[in-house]
């Protein structure tokens, strides 16, 4: 009785060894909306994202249609939004939904997704709800995303350590810069071209006076 | 030179040194000096850089300088399977590393759509209760240390050291313990493991009240932290500040209570908090939160349920497709595990979202009309470990 987590009810027996589908283009189209928690038919592929509706949900559809596309899973729920809305989507999440707190902005690297290699991700959180949510779009190499360091202060250092580890450029950021690697350094670590012992050879020899850093 | 200076004046923010047109500037000028503090430097916990610019010894402005401690633990995950990865995060804020573990464990669990037993659940919370005491003890020894008052570092590093010693005749490590495993916790308790636990709260707790007798109505403590660092609760929820720097400053915000984990919903416990948001009211409420940790492991203690201590998990840990955000409660704040799995044995993408990197920020913003003296005070009650900021 007193073990199990509040966010976790369906009991959904979820053998996640042998899982190994394309769960993301696996989601059945349920228009039907309601609580979407549950989930849904019991695959052995383990969960699948589910759609995810809410009031919320609602009023953003309302206004953005199909731009967004809200989804949960494992009882979290993220919004995949178009890279020419998400801006103004996370404006009026801080502005009109209370998401007053940005908890993390961070990419993922998929080079073999063409046009649109990186996954752009926004955790927000809000006090007054106590309610977490992730905006998500995808962008394509080289392409900028929008800065939120004029919405939420945090997003200054997060979107810097962003843009140093994976090149992606956030637009309208007031000071793009590396934070964690040194200025000179070529190359971004957390592609996935990146290999793990790689380094900015050149930059070792001088600033290090060695052959190699490893 | 004169008129070069004179430009430079005008274009920094100091006003009062204008001086009227004809009268000759003072022999020693307050122009802007900048002073480079660190990366070796003994208040900085680690290897940070600051560079603060100067108006006499007020500070205008601090630029922080990270990443030398930079290991690239979000690309090692990358290349490990998940059971490898885990005792690397122990190394990321090595003076709490049981919550590190516990929220990586617990964030790979959601992956797995997976549970540890109730057994596993409340022996995670004594050790990372434990841990928020050791680690609280270890800044308040630091962060006074700094400020000039010797005498808490010997107190809280003699008392520290018996819970380091309840770690190692648990899992046989004192710092970077490893104690859990995604499932649970790999090791039984061992005999007289709540006998320990509970002397030691008898021992700690008038302890706490020791270390308050030193600092908490000390002229000089008081004089050197009422005041300084000030973070509104605002201006922390702008900037991403949690934890205890969040508390003082008046929110009444603790995942541990919003969205609890591991057996926390079980046991009574208070978040307190302060209201000025100062360096006094963030030390009042670390030496409040140990007592809180000490009446939650008391409660736990003496609740362990039976059972097994480690769940059922497939041996080749293969989560399916998909994404899960986990945050826990850390000591520093809330720390927050980002894992992509692509259906292998080895995660695609684990995120760290690390408390001390976000409050880390709020730094240039606390010191900004301060004294050189209050940079060494609020980096100290920041409570940062730069193992964790830089990863």
């Amino acid at each position: 009785m007193p073990e199990d987590k509040p966010e976790q009810k369906p009991a959904s027996p979820p053998p996640p060894a042998a899982g190994e589908k394309p769960a993301a283009a696996a989601a059945p189209p349920k228009p039907a909306g309601e609580a979407a928690k549950p989930a849904a038919p019991a695959k052995p592929a383990g969960p699948v994202p589910q759609p995810w509706e809410s009031e919320m949900v609602t009023r953003l559809r309302n206004r953005y249609g199909s731009g967004i596309d809200p989804k949960t899973y494992l009882g979290q729920n993220y919004i995949i939004a178009d890279p020419s809305i998400v801006y103004e989507l996370l404006q009026v999440m801080r502005d009109e939904e209370q998401f007053d707190y940005c908890v993390d902005v961070t990419a993922v690297h998929y080079p073999q997704r063409k046009e649109k290699e990186f996954d752009v991700i926004w955790i927000l959180y809000s006090f007054p709800r106590n309610e977490r949510v992730r905006v998500k779009t995808m962008i394509k190499d080289g392409d900028p995303a929008p800065s939120v360091a004029g919405l939420w202060s945090t997003a200054n250092w997060l979107e810097r350590e962003c843009y140093d580890m994976f090149g992606v450029r956030f637009e309208g950021h007031p000071d793009l810069r590396r934070i964690l690697l040194p200025d000179g350094w070529q190359g971004f670590p957390l592609r996935k071209e990146y290999g793990i012992t790689q380094q900015d050879s050149e930059w070792v020899k001088i600033n290090l006076g060695i052959e190699s850093g490893q | 030179m004169a008129e070069i200076l004179k430009s430079e004046q005008s274009a920094s923010t100091v006003e009062h040194i204008e001086t009227e047109p004809g009268v000759d500037k003072p022999f020693l000028d307050a122009t802007e000096l900048i002073l480079n503090m660190g990366p070796q430097h003994p208040s900085t916990h680690g290897v940070l850089r600051v560079i603060l610019k100067l108006d006499g010894e007020k500070v205008l402005n601090a630029e922080c300088v990270i990443g030398y401690l930079h290991r690239g633990v979000e690309k090692i995950a990358e290349n490990r399977t998940y059971t490898m990865f885990n005792p690397y995060v122990d190394r990321m804020d090595y003076v709490a590393a049981v919550s590190n573990g516990l929220g990586y464990c617990e964030a790979v669990e959601k992956l797995l759509n997976i549970e540890a037993p109730p057994r596993a659940q409340w022996v995670r919370t004594i050790l990372t209760e434990l841990n928020r005491i050791a680690s609280h003890q270890l800044w308040l020894g630091t962060h006074a240390l700094d400020i000039g008052a010797i005498t808490p570092l010997f107190y809280t590093f003699r008392d520290r050291e018996e819970i380091l010693k309840i770690f190692e005749r648990y899992c046989g490590a004192r710092l970077t313990t490893h104690a859990f495993r995604i499932g649970g916790c790999q090791y039984e308790t061992y005999d007289g493991f709540e006998q320990d636990v509970k002397k030691f709260c008898d021992f700690v707790t008038p302890k706490v009240d020791e270390y308050e007798t030193l600092l908490t109505t000390n002229r000089i403590w008081l004089e050197r932290t009422k005041g300084v660092g000030v973070l509104k609760a605002q201006d922390c929820i702008d900037l991403g500040v949690t934890g205890p720097v969040l508390r003082a400053s008046g929110v009444k915000w603790d995942l541990r209570k919003a969205q609890p984990y591991a057996a926390y919903k079980n046991f009574e416990f208070d978040i307190p908090t302060g209201q000025n948001g100062d360096t006094y009211d963030r030390y009042i409420v670390r030496i409040a939160e140990m007592r809180q940790a000490l009446r939650i492991t008391r409660q736990a203690v003496d609740s362990i349920p039976e059972g097994p201590i480690m769940g059922k998990v497939p041996k080749v840990m293969k989560p399916p497709v998909g994404e899960v955000y986990h945050s826990i409660e850390a000591p520093k704040g809330e720390l927050g595990y980002f894992v992509v799995s692509d259906g292998s044995t080895q995660p695609y993408r684990v995120r760290v979202r690390p408390p001390s990197f976000v409050n880390l920020q709020a730094l240039s913003k606390m010191v900004e009309g301060a004294l050189v003296a209050d940079v060494v005070a609020v980096i100290g009650t920041l409570d940062i470990v730069l193992g964790e900021v830089d990863r």
